[in-house]
């Protein structure tokens, strides 16, 4: 190629990618308020099952509160803690932890625990457990997750926060046990933690939005 | 372009060169998103989106695109339509999106859309790349629905989500089912295509 024509085959290289680019700079003004509304709407969405029968009047997605690793918490990546309120008053916490011995990758789950210490729900936010046998966890695939509602920290006493073949009080799934070991476990631990922090949850300053 | 020639374009994508049946291409998507139905309608209709426009922008400005840079800008095109498809899918359909997770971002990466662009649409007027684009875009789109429906049917007993029995059969949901699944389309199109008395 001579010197002209690399300029000019540098040229409409340019321009492509100008024209490239400006289609999806358009696009993205387009969606961006749709985008953030959806995803606002979908964290509200995703929260609001794990507080079954709690009253609350605050917007749960703008009280969050991140804790950097190591918080004390199940997992090793940070903790995302929701403060949910009536009339200013505290009512209950969410948080968003990592159960890290599943079988296949981590789970991470969300425990809704009332100020009195009982849990308000459990749901699963994300998991890569083997699909028919482990993904049971989900609310959309059987009632498992729903057993915990209403259990504390002493009830069952602490030997009880296990399944039923180890000797605890609560049902195994068909087929896999490693998974809901996995998530016994995190829930026990996150009951533990909130019993020491539940002051210091509350009195916390919120992080912003946008993990 | 004749309607007749438009009609053996359209069946060229649909049935005798499919992308996905007969020219292998775009399989790591096709195998990984067809586990139900409304996934592989999702990833269908936005491969057939990208496909179409990008014939179209890459057929367009054909006249102006020197052989040494064409790949480059194949790329770029290809990449501004996939994340506009994004985009779009975010904001007016968020559950589908979520359900396809990366697969639409990896619609980057399927060849069969490179190859389309390569074969047919530098050579060929905007009309029949935008036809070749529907056609062999349907013609991905309708395999991945079949696979979908075929693996949630027989892996979950399920059909759009609404179960009709208590489990299905398990290795059709999994990865080596979606090989299964694509082998027995392959054959049942080449039986299909054998003719008679042979």
């Amino acid at each position: 190629m001579s010197d002209q024509s690399i300029i000019k085959t540098g040229l409409t290289l340019a321009v492509i990618a100008a024209i490239c680019t400006a289609l999806v700079a358009l696009t993205f003004q387009a969606t961006r308020e749709r985008i953030a509304a959806n995803e606002k709407a979908l964290l509200e969405q995703s929260l609001q099952p794990a507080l079954a029968g709690t009253f609350y009047d605050s917007g749960v997605s703008e009280s969050r509160l991140v804790l950097p690793s190591p918080h004390g918490l199940p997992g090793n990546e940070p903790a995302v803690v929701y403060r949910v309120f009536a009339e200013g008053e505290p009512v209950a916490a969410l948080f968003a932890v990592t159960a890290r011995d599943g079988f296949s990758g981590p789970i991470r789950i969300l425990v809704g625990i009332a100020v009195d210490g009982t849990v308000t729900g459990v749901r699963i936010l994300r998991h890569r457990e083997t699909p028919g046998l482990g993904d049971k966890i989900e609310s959309a695939r059987s009632d498992w997750i729903f057993q915990f509602d209403g259990h504390s920290m002493g009830d069952p006493v602490a030997t009880g926060w296990a399944i039923e073949v180890d000797g605890g009080e609560f049902d195994q799934l068909t087929g896999a046990s490693i998974t809901p070991r996995a998530i016994i476990k995190a829930i026990r631990d996150t009951l533990n933690y909130f019993e020491t922090h539940q002051d210091a949850i509350f009195l916390s300053e919120s992080s912003g939005e946008n993990e | 372009m004749t309607t007749g020639g438009l009609i053996e374009r359209l069946r060229t994508g649909l049935w005798k060169d499919n992308p996905g049946l007969v020219q292998l291409l775009g399989l790591c998507p096709l195998l990984a998103v067809t586990t139900t139905t409304i996934n592989g309608v999702g990833l269908g209709i936005a491969t057939l989106l990208v496909l179409t426009c990008s014939n179209a922008l890459v057929s367009a400005t054909r006249r102006w695109i020197r052989q040494e840079i064409r790949i480059p800008i194949y790329v770029l095109i290809i990449a501004s339509l996939v994340t506009c498809v994004e985009l779009i899918f975010k904001a007016w359909f968020p559950t589908l999106d979520r359900s396809l997770g990366i697969f639409i971002p990896l619609i980057v990466t399927n060849c069969a859309i490179v190859a389309r662009a390569e074969i047919f649409a530098s050579r060929n007027t905007i009309g029949a790349s935008i036809v070749d684009g529907l056609g062999m875009g349907a013609g991905f789109a309708a395999l991945l629905i079949v696979l979908g429906v075929f693996r949630e049917l027989v892996g979950q007993a399920s059909i759009l989500g609404y179960s009709f029995a208590e489990s299905g059969f398990l290795l059709a949901i999994l990865p080596p089912g979606a090989f299964f699944a694509l082998a027995l389309a392959v054959a049942l199109k080449n039986r299909i295509d054998r003719k008679p008395g042979r």
